[in-house]
């Protein structure tokens, strides 16, 4: 299948720019058995790795978001524990407060990040770059402040989620196990069609240079504001999920900023703004938890120095040192343009030049 | 009478955050660089002069000098090898990268000091205090500190605009280009600057040591109060710091009083966002494009 | 020995070739012109002179001793200064404090600020305004000025006459002359081919990043210089 895009006749010679090759159909129908397989997995694996696995998709999931703010947008944030910590309680508060059936609540969390996400923006896009980075700490710690001081939610203790104890240990593992592997889901997805629309375009234009991005049209502010109510969105989607994991949730530690430097190993370590490069990411990432889990601040100084060593050795990281030696992209999110055709010399497509993301 | 109690102790503070402040916008101003850990640059220096305390029985006062020729050459260095690569480049990466930074020394303090907190004691003067009247004392140390700041932020005032390479600096950060055709080696100032903001750090740190607690997760938060201050005050202002500081920590102070004690920060963090949403280039700036803030 | 020599130097921007195989002269006293049309690769060869840029290939060669590698402002220190495009005088110093920049790295030489005023008249009332409140004419003074102050033995001059009204240019162009005297050598990139081919002893047009015609403008005629200029 060529997903055509565009194509322009001239004369004898084609041109044709693509988004999708055979190569790529090939995976994709791999990929859909994967996720298949893996959706049956908590009916086989035993609840221990099913709840491993929670975590995984839940790291995955923030980590893309995360990517999408960044490798996309040019927007680096260090506060999205807020949205994680907000949906937490979200959750409580529709699924407790209000008793709104579990499922229903947890799409409420993911809405609250949203709407939670456009005033924040608003304020903290007057900063810029580093300091923008900061305010969105700020921010994060406004809302831990906010929780932990008022009585209503649990103060400093925190508070438990009420509704999540009526399901049984096994049903309630399972379930946040298909909730998780539906937010990495959801996330690569959000990713992935927000770079292929014009608003991907845009947003890639958005990090190369504010300037010429603006003279060609794209609204700067629009698109940016975009990616961060997105971003959001899920975090606080992630944080829904989450507090039915934990079953009780406390501000001190679903507002960590831990969670930040979790998003930012994985993605760096992985490679910034690519789909795939989190995915790797992640799963180095959830090695070195398994196997480091006795060494407790240990892991967290190699969190740091991944952070520190490798965005200024590569900026792709893993899955870019190797994605661009072999060429090798699972997600085709590259635009390709094949000069096809009677053209002068040219019986296959000789010019593959990829516009890159 | 608490009310003037909790004002004067709020502009005291506010001295403390204006060093913070000092050298987080130093690093700013010249490398466009923001540097993530820069509130665990401000803790360092109280566990180091823990270090001299310790080894040489030294007053944590006296341990200042050495900590800031110590630190200063940890920043010239770090810079000049590390932190170097990363200026220039179009998005913040050096937040990345010194947020790892930021996790390495935390969890390094944390391994070698544990989680608790500690202090340094400097005798006496921590609890001497003047007595202005029946009802109003402040604390020689909460005096000292804020005439520090006020003597440094003024010593910095007078390099920049009276001293060959404080025009060097004032001159990279306008244009950095143009500033290598003047002759001037960037390399070699960036890693002096981020050097100047180390020491200058390490005097508050280690005074904020002697005055309060401190342990190794401080860090976060000291990086947001020095944040705030150079919002508040404006960048591109020398003495937009000092005030900048001061608005930080009345209102911490009287958020406080009228609040409640655990209100503090938050009362902080919102006077912040009020002024950022409505005077996003603080209030002292020159320029209504003050760098790093869109307006 | 010429002041400088440019030898088969080629010049990139990352993947993308600017200048090919460049050769040039520049004698030590002369006005040397630089011209050609837009990308013509014209500033991209003077950023290389300057050391904002290095060559891929071949070599710079100044007072006999191979620059191509060396960091800018290590040039400045051998006697290169660069007067930048857009005038780039630093916004937030003074007029003064520009100067003073300018002598950050001091040669022996005639260029002191009470000279750079008497050179440039009109920036001794602006003397303690900040920088960015200037005319784009006073502005071109000082960056010219501030080049100055480090008393080079090659001055590098990038389109100085840009959006500049003629009585100012005249200004400036009857300024080069008292640069000469002091010693210096000019080496000028212009948009404006008349007035400059009238004051230069030397000419080379660009074309696409190679040099198309090189020569004495009195050896030259109009007709082989809009000829190079256009690539017809």
């Amino acid at each position: 299948m060529r997903a055509a895009a565009g194509s322009v006749s001239t004369g004898e010679t084609r041109i044709v720019v693509s988004v999708a090759s055979r190569k790529n159909l090939f995976i994709l129908g791999g990929g859909l058995v994967i996720l298949v397989a893996l959706a049956f997995f908590p009916v086989f694996g035993s609840l221990a790795w099913t709840r491993r696995l929670v975590d995984f998709f839940l790291f995955l999931a923030l980590a893309q978001f995360w990517n999408l703010l960044l490798g996309y947008g040019g927007i680096i944030s260090v506060g999205q524990q807020g949205y994680i910590g907000m949906g937490c309680y979200a959750l409580w508060f529709f699924a407790d407060v209000l008793h709104v059936p579990l499922f229903l609540a947890v799409i409420l969390a993911g809405l609250s990040g949203a709407i939670i996400a456009v005033p924040s923006a608003a304020l903290v896009f007057k900063l810029r770059g580093g300091y923008l980075a900061i305010g969105t700490m700020v921010l994060a710690e406004m809302y831990r402040m906010i929780v932990s001081n008022i009585e209503a939610t649990g103060g400093g203790s925190g508070v438990t989620i009420q509704a999540a104890t009526e399901f049984g240990n096994e049903s309630r593992v399972s379930g946040t196990y298909w909730w998780a592997l539906a937010a990495a889901v959801i996330a690569i997805a959000a990713v992935y069609y927000t770079m292929r629309s014009r608003t991907g375009l845009a947003l890639k234009a958005v990090r190369d240079d504010d300037l010429a991005a603006e003279s060609s049209g794209v609204n700067l502010w629009r698109t940016r504001m975009y990616t961060f109510v997105i971003a959001g969105a899920g975090c606080a989607l992630v944080g829904g999920i989450l507090a039915i994991s934990l079953l009780r949730i406390q501000p001190a530690s679903v507002f960590a900023i831990n969670w930040s430097a979790y998003m930012v190993f994985i993605s760096v370590i992985g490679g910034l703004g690519t789909i795939e490069g989190p995915i790797i990411g992640a799963v180095i990432f959830f090695v070195l938890r398994e196997t480091t889990s006795g060494y407790g601040g240990w892991y967290f100084i190699a969190l740091g120095v991944v952070a520190v060593i490798v965005p200024v050795w590569n900026l792709g990281g893993i899955y870019g040192f190797v994605a661009k030696r072999t060429k090798f992209f699972v997600f085709p999110l590259r635009r390709k343009v094949k000069i096809l055709g009677d053209g002068p010399g040219q019986a296959e497509p000789a010019t593959q030049e990829e516009v890159s993301a | 009478m608490e009310w003037v109690n909790s004002a004067v102790q709020g502009i005291l503070l506010g001295g403390l955050y204006a060093l913070f402040a000092t050298g987080l916008a130093i690093v700013f101003g010249i490398m466009r660089l923001t540097n993530l850990a820069h509130g665990d640059f401000t803790i360092l220096p109280a566990y180091l002069a823990l270090v001299l305390v310790g080894a040489i029985g030294l007053n944590p006062f006296y341990s200042i000098p050495i900590s800031m020729a110590i630190m200063f050459m940890v920043g010239y260095l770090l810079q000049r090898s590390l932190l170097n690569r990363l200026v220039g480049s179009k998005i913040a990466i050096g937040v990345i990268v010194t947020f790892g930074l930021s996790m390495v020394i935390q969890n390094g303090l944390l391994l070698g000091y544990g989680p608790n907190s500690q202090g340094l004691d400097a005798g006496k003067i921590e609890n001497m205090s003047i007595r202005i009247s029946e009802n109003l004392s402040i604390g020689w140390l909460p005096l000292i500190i804020f005439l520090t700041a006020v003597v440094v932020i003024s010593g910095l005032q007078l390099f920049l605009v009276h001293t060959r390479m404080g025009g060097a600096f004032r001159a990279v950060s306008d244009d950095h280009q143009a500033a290598r055709l003047m002759g001037i080696n960037t390399k070699h100032i960036y890693a002096v600057a981020m050097g100047v903001a180390l020491g200058i750090i390490v005097i508050g740190g280690t005074m904020m040591g002697i005055r309060t607690t401190f342990d190794p997760l401080l860090g976060n938060q000291r990086l947001i109060f020095a944040f705030e201050a150079v919002i508040i005050g404006g960048m591109g202002s020398g003495w937009g710091t000092l005030i900048g500081g001061v608005i930080l920590g009345l209102a911490q102070t009287v958020g406080a009083q009228i609040l409640g004690p655990a209100w503090s920060i938050f009362a902080g963090h919102a006077i912040f966002v009020i002024i950022l949403a409505v005077r996003p280039q603080g209030l002292l700036a020159r320029t209504v494009l003050a760098k790093g803030v869109a307006s | 020995m010429s002041l400088l020599e440019v030898e088969n130097a080629s010049v990139y921007y990352d993947d993308f070739q600017a200048l090919y195989d460049i050769n040039l002269k520049v004698e030590e006293g002369e006005i040397y012109a630089v011209i050609g049309a837009n990308g013509a690769g014209k500033s991209t060869f003077l950023r290389t002179i300057a050391g904002v840029l290095s060559p891929r290939r071949g070599r710079v060669l100044f007072e006999g001793k191979p620059v191509d590698h060396m960091a800018t402002h290590m040039r400045v220190v051998h006697g290169i200064s660069m007067v930048p495009e857009g005038r780039r005088v630093f916004p937030s110093l003074t007029v003064d404090e520009n100067l003073e920049i300018g002598g950050y790295r001091k040669r022996p030489g005639p260029w002191t600020e009470e000279k750079i005023y008497e050179l440039f008249p009109l920036l001794l009332p602006l003397r303690k305004r900040q920088a960015s409140s200037l005319s784009g004419g006073e502005q071109q003074a000082l960056a010219i000025g501030r080049s100055l102050m480090s008393n080079p033995k090659l001055i590098l001059m990038d389109e100085v006459s840009l959006g500049l009204a003629p009585v100012v240019i005249k200004r400036i162009y009857d300024a080069f002359q008292t640069l000469l005297d002091s010693g210096t050598t000019i080496l000028v990139v212009e948009q404006d081919v008349q007035h400059v081919l009238t004051v230069a002893s030397h000419v080379a047009c660009f074309l696409e990043g190679r040099i198309a015609l090189q020569g004495a403008p009195s050896e030259l005629t109009n007709e082989q210089i809009t000829a190079a200029y256009f690539g017809v």
